[in-house]
């Protein structure tokens, strides 16, 4: 039972590390069309931004762990922000081209990390209840777990509540559902691009920060890691979708915690399987929109 | 190659997602194409310069040419013609891809996974099965031909972004596999040695790179030769046809989910062959043979050389290769270490300047290289007063 419960806690934590990046995945390619390769790098400079402020504020105390989080977002934000900005918004309506800017962009931020932090991954400390155990039915659970999802539940609602109650908001909705009918109605979606992309990316910062305390380590590779299976939980939930992303984020992350523990270690196969399965009998994944 | 144009005329105007290639396309093939229906004196001078181009590849290994700052030592040593045979063989993966790609509008992710097929494939068999190099040969093309196959004909359901992505899962699950080690069989993270007993004696050792030099060249005009012969088949016009139009090919009543694994197929094959000869020419494979940065260097060459054109792709794949041998020389090159750190840093990391260097030829050279040669060709074309009928028929309609 005990077994049960850690790895379905941990599975939770590790869905909420992909929903926080498969989220803004999901709004962009709505939105846009874009599915954005550079996303990695955003969750992986933001850690890199979090590891650097806990490194020179004394690592184990609350404040740091929060000013971490909101650099990290910050960070990540900016960064997306600049890159819708400089590079895809040249592209405009070239969907193909506006991929590979982003491989691009993903390939060569990757090596500058690597070039400024070494190959190695870093090993982080944080607050001490962090690094402890809760027992929940006689389970000992880290703490960082009931964090991680503590906190994707936060931006769940936070992107929820601003798509349904703000008027840019309104407009995103607007826009994902027929674009060309909200540009003929006067209204800039570029701005809306810019945001979308900005949130995305402060999600990812936040999701960097918290994955390197959830991993105990950062890396230039933290951020593909997480990437690849973003990618399959946004395919699966259906893309566009933040509902469908969210769902898929926590049953591809189980699958993946039981299937490792009970199959021998073939979670990763697993959800391959899944993504095929779904693909095969669902098109346009669980939620998506008819293609 | 008529068929093909007008399916392409016809589509000007009309929304199409991969519309910015075809516009490409035209231009990006220089030579080759125009000649099919009169064979002109500019179609000539094209044979003669690629067979002479292939004669000078060939003799390479005989003669002691220097090109200081892009091979390391004369063409006839060993380092510098391992250098030349890995950029022969990138080349003609690159071209495996282009066939995806270019021809067939098929984004692919999972590229990677056919290559590994066969440098592991071979690699294995050779080893643990004590076969010898012929049948083995044979063996692991046929596993490639069943793994594109299969995976092919699921992939192949779903088209758009979530083909990318399945194609990027396979690829994916092939690298889990190959990293896990089941049984040994794969060497892990560490790779796995070529196991030389069964191999003639040619193709071992550091002297006799050049043989190594020769069957590389030999795999890249094999694979060269398939894909122009494909490219101007039926079977090549349908697929550039369904990559502009699928509705109107199956109108016509063609199949376009067959075409498209024909393709799909073709391309696993041809890059199963060239991750064999890898396995002889490196000696080994290593699993970033099989890892998804590898399919999107792929992609970044063929994008560099220009997408649609045969050419293209070699010189993005030979280009890439190169570069990225001669940036990471200059990474560790005595004058970068003196520098500010603000300058070291970015400049010691091949990837960061390739990475940025694709970036600015997304940006500013739409059609990359092919496609910038194509335009300066047609420019000097016009000036002199012989138009080409393509560029004309393009501006009136």
């Amino acid at each position: 039972m005990s077994t049960v419960v850690l790895l379905a806690i941990t599975g939770l934590g590790l869905g909420a590390l992909y929903f926080l990046v498969a989220s803004g995945l999901s709004l962009i390619y709505g939105l846009m069309g874009v599915l954005n390769f550079a996303h990695g790098s955003f969750l992986t400079l933001g850690a890199f931004a979090g590891w650097e402020i806990a490194r020179r504020t004394g690592a184990d105390s609350w404040v740091t762990f929060l000013l971490s989080l909101v650099l990290g977002a910050a960070v990540g934000a900016v960064m997306a922000a600049l890159t819708e900005f400089l590079l895809v918004r040249r592209l405009y309506e070239r969907h193909i081209e506006q991929v590979l800017v982003t491989v691009g962009l993903g390939l060569a931020t990757v090596a500058l990390f690597e070039g400024i932090w070494g190959t190695d991954p870093v090993f982080i400390t944080g607050p001490a209840w962090l690094e402890q155990t809760t027992s929940i039915a006689g389970a000992r659970i880290p703490n960082d777990r009931f964090m991680v999802i503590f906190v994707a539940v936060l931006v769940l609602l936070a992107i929820v509540a601003f798509l349904k109650f703000t008027r840019f908001g309104l407009i995103i909705r607007a826009g994902v559902e027929n674009r060309s009918m909200v540009t003929a109605l006067g209204i800039d979606v570029r701005k809306a691009f810019t945001l979308v992309f900005a949130v995305g990316g402060a999600a990812a910062g936040l999701g960097g920060v918290l994955a390197s305390h959830f991993f105990g380590y950062v890396s230039p590779l933290l951020g593909g890691s997480l990437l690849i299976f973003a990618f399959i939980v946004t395919v699966i939930g259906g893309l566009g979708s933040l509902t469908g992303a969210a769902i898929a984020s926590v049953a591809v992350a189980l699958l993946q915690q039981f299937a490792n523990f009970y199959a021998g270690g073939t979670g990763d196969l697993a959800v391959v399987l899944a993504l095929a399965v779904v693909l095969l009998t669902r098109p346009s994944g669980l939620l998506g929109k008819k293609a | 190659m008529r068929e093909n144009e007008m399916v392409r005329d016809a589509e000007h105007g009309a929304q199409s997602p991969v519309r910015r290639e075809s516009e490409q396309s035209p231009a990006a093939s220089p030579g080759g194409d125009g000649g099919r229906a009169a064979p002109s004196a500019r179609t000539l001078t094209t044979w003669v310069a690629g067979a002479a181009l292939v004669v000078l590849l060939a003799v390479l290994p005989l003669l002691n040419l220097s090109l200081p700052g892009i091979l390391p030592g004369p063409t006839y040593t060993p380092g510098a013609l391992q250098v030349l045979a890995f950029a022969l063989l990138t080349a003609a993966l690159a071209l495996s891809y282009h066939l995806l790609f270019g021809v067939s509008g098929l984004l692919s992710f999972g590229h990677a996974l056919y290559f590994a097929a066969g440098a592991y494939g071979l690699a294995i068999l050779l080893d643990r099965a004590q076969m010898g190099l012929l049948p083995a040969i044979g063996v692991t093309l046929v596993i490639g031909l069943v793994l594109a196959a299969l995976t092919g004909a699921v992939s192949l359901r779903v088209t758009g972004i979530s083909f990318a992505m399945v194609t990027l899962a396979f690829a994916q699950a092939g690298s889990v596999i190959v990293r896990r080690n089941p049984d040994r069989l794969t060497g892990g993270e560490e790779g796995l040695a070529l196991n030389t007993d069964r191999l003639p004696e040619l193709l071992v050792g550091v002297v006799n790179t050049k043989y190594l030099y020769w069957v590389a060249l030999v795999v890249l005009l094999l694979v060269y030769a398939v894909v122009a012969w494909i490219e101007h088949s039926r079977a090549g016009h349908l697929m550039a046809a369904t990559r502009e139009n699928e509705l109107r090919v199956r109108v016509i009543g063609q199949r376009p989910y067959v075409i498209k694994l024909i393709a799909f197929v073709v391309a696993g094959v041809l890059a199963t062959v060239v991750g064999m000869a890898n396995l002889l020419l490196q000696s080994g494979a290593v699993p970033r043979a099989i890892s998804t940065d590898f399919t999107l260097t792929l992609l970044v060459m063929v994008v560099l050389g220009g997408v649609g054109s045969r050419w293209g792709a070699i010189v993005g794949g030979v280009l890439y290769t190169l570069l990225d041998q001669r940036l990471n020389a200059l990474a560790s090159s005595a004058w970068i270490e003196e520098l500010p750190s603000v300058l070291r840093i970015p400049l010691s990391e091949p990837l960061f300047l390739l990475g940025t260097l694709f970036i600015l030829v997304v940006l500013f050279l739409p059609g990359g290289i092919a496609g910038a040669v194509g335009r300066v060709d047609a420019r000097n074309r016009r000036r002199t007063g012989k138009a080409d009928p393509r560029t004309l028929l393009e501006e009136v309609v």
